[in-house]
């Protein structure tokens, strides 16, 4: 093809915004217009059925102040970190397991990803039964170990490690998804290379796979943390935020406030800082991925 | 290095029983890292099909002894669920439906016309919880009078779908070589036809796999039925999560309809599973 002016190259891309249009139109509407209208009513106080006034930014020094919402963020942060770091570890042990050739590698597989496609609520049921103190099955098998009945998600101790044990259970083939998709573009010559100098297994991990795969991982951590921060189904139905409020995270007080309280003003305020906190924390790992990259 | 140089029948017996054990290994370690997600599934089937009798008994009972579908015909005859079964299909069949109409020419233009912009907005909006894209379509449809309505949730429902459409044919489109395209357009055709003749045609396959991913996370999709459904217009997880609250809690039942719910679900994966593995190692379509 001849190489046509710049101008007429952008004429013609420029013609094929009209395929976007429509979508555009739909993205304006219930993706961009809710973003504009949470960031406005951030600065007005209104609950519904009462007059609603401009206040400016007094949601949020309010917020500043409200310990129950400071408490949801420690919560939250408590919650992510556990649910970001086990099913990371686990995805990339199961990573290197469906790595290896075996029969029906492809069936098990196909097993393995069904969690992270099941209904968060009729998983969430189930798991609420399993953790049952005197009825459920957890219990049960902890006691065929030997191990002492837990209360699960009935005490304010341990509600939160049983919530994130769901969340591995759900979000764990995630991970080894991406990091399988990493380790299968991986080169075979540095792996041939260390084998004829004798590197032993472990070496060669540490070595070749893990900095190669690590780019992988970091993706797999950004989209694992965004979805730690937002889990609200399985807490919700599993927990409500309980017992008392020692499963609160921010995404269950935001509910409260909005849907149960009806203080749109204060709600969206929780929205502002809740986005914010999740375009730090994406923004931070993504910093520490390029880093990764470069070195 | 020659074969007689080192002699090859000592070295035999010792290498077969350490292939063997490492097969033993491998086998293993994929027993421990498979059982998980298979024993929960049908440990929820079991409670499904068990009496209420066998589901409290302890030690648990694990194979149902004399299994029963009453727990099912419970389900569809103490509540609505049949009526909640088509919200959820209607909710979830139109919104895709949708989705793929808007979205399968945005994701060609896009890629077409390397419109990062609109792309970048999908992006933030995948960060973005789905709370907060609740409370200003509630106070919304509250003020046009549509709360309740089948029609706020389809509306609602578009958050999710329209993204994941445009984002998998975006990808999809970037691959796909323009040669036919643009010995078409060549000739004279129009880009309309063009893509309605050559590109779409060429990617039936992604257009099915957009079609049931927006289709299953619509499905699966509980706070906003939660929030905007009226008694009529709940659907299908709203419904089981009621089932928990307001009734007396009979695990056969629960178990029953919570697979009701997730059985489709799991079914669609089964069939789009290999493009789950290489659509998602590719970039993250979730």
């Amino acid at each position: 093809m001849q190489r046509a002016p710049s101008s007429r190259a952008y004429a013609r891309r420029s013609k094929y915004i009209r395929f976007i249009l429509p979508a555009l139109a739909v993205v304006l509407a219930v993706i961009v217009f809710p973003w504009v209208f949470t960031l406005w009513m951030s600065l007005n106080d209104w609950q519904i059925g009462r007059p609603r006034s401009f206040v400016g930014l007094q949601n949020f020094t309010g917020l500043a102040r409200d310990e129950r919402f400071l408490g949801s963020i420690g919560r939250t942060i408590y919650y992510t970190v556990l649910a970001v770091a086990v099913p990371v570890v686990l995805g990339v042990l199961s990573a290197l397991v469906f790595h290896q050739r075996f029969p029906l590698r492809g069936f098990l597989r196909g097993i393995f990803i069904l969690p992270m496609m099941a209904t968060p609520v009729a998983v969430a049921l189930v798991w609420t039964m399993m953790f049952h103190p005197q009825m459920g099955v957890l219990n049960y098998l902890l006691s065929l170990v030997g191990l002492p009945p837990s209360l699960w998600v009935y005490a304010p101790e341990t509600v939160i490690p049983a919530l994130v044990l769901v969340d591995v259970w759900h979000w764990t083939p995630l991970i080894m998804l991406i990091v399988l998709g990493g380790l299968s573009a991986l080169p075979t010559e540095p792996f041939e290379s260390a084998r004829i100098d004798g590197a032993s297994p472990w070496q060669m991990f540490r070595a070749i796979t893990f900095p190669l795969v690590l780019p992988f991982l970091m993706v797999a951590v950004i989209i694992r943390t965004i979805d730690a921060l937002k889990t609200f189904d399985t807490i919700f139905v599993i927990t409500q935020g309980g017992p008392g409020t020692a499963s609160e995270t921010i995404n269950i007080y935001l509910y409260l406030q909005a849907f149960a309280f009806y203080k749109m003003g204060h709600a969206s305020a929780v929205v502002v800082v809740f986005f914010a906190l999740i375009v730090v924390c994406s923004l931070l790992l993504l910093h520490v991925r390029q880093k990764t990259l470069w070195t | 290095m020659t074969a007689a140089s080192r002699p090859q029948p000592p070295a035999r017996p010792v290498r077969l029983p350490r292939r063997l054990l490492r097969q033993a290994a491998l086998w293993a370690s994929v027993v421990v890292v498979v059982s998980p997600a298979i024993l929960v599934f049908l440990w929820m089937l079991s409670l499904s099909l068990k009496t209420e009798l066998e589901n409290t008994a302890y030690p648990p009972i694990f194979i149902p002894r004399a299994p029963t579908l009453a727990n099912f015909v419970e389900v569809f005859q103490k509540s609505p669920f049949g009526q909640y079964t088509l919200n959820s299909i209607i909710v979830s069949g139109v919104s895709t439906l949708a989705a793929l109409l808007v979205g399968v020419p945005a994701g060609y233009g896009i890629a077409k016309a390397r419109a990062s912009g609109l792309a970048m907005v999908l992006l933030i909006s995948r960060m973005t919880p789905g709370l907060s894209y609740l409370i200003p379509l509630f106070i919304l449809f509250q003020v046009v009078g549509l709360t309740g309505t089948l029609w706020s949730l389809v509306i609602t429902h578009l958050v999710i779908t329209v993204p994941i459409v445009i984002w998998v044919m975006m990808g999809f489109f970037e691959s796909q070589h323009p040669e036919l395209e643009e010995a078409a357009l060549i000739d004279g055709c129009d880009i309309w036809r063009a893509f309605l003749h050559i590109a779409v045609p060429l990617s039936r396959s992604g257009i099915v796999v957009a079609g049931i991913l927006a289709f299953i996370y619509s499905w699966n999709n509980f706070i906003f039925g939660a929030v905007l459904a009226g008694r009529e217009t709940r659907t299908l997880p709203v419904a089981v999560y009621n089932v928990l609250t307001f009734e007396q809690i009979a695990w056969g039942p629960l178990a029953a309809a919570a697979l009701v719910v997730t059985l489709p679900v799991l079914v669609l994966t089964v069939f789009i599973q290999r493009q789950i593995v290489t659509g998602l190692a590719a970039g993250g379509v979730k």
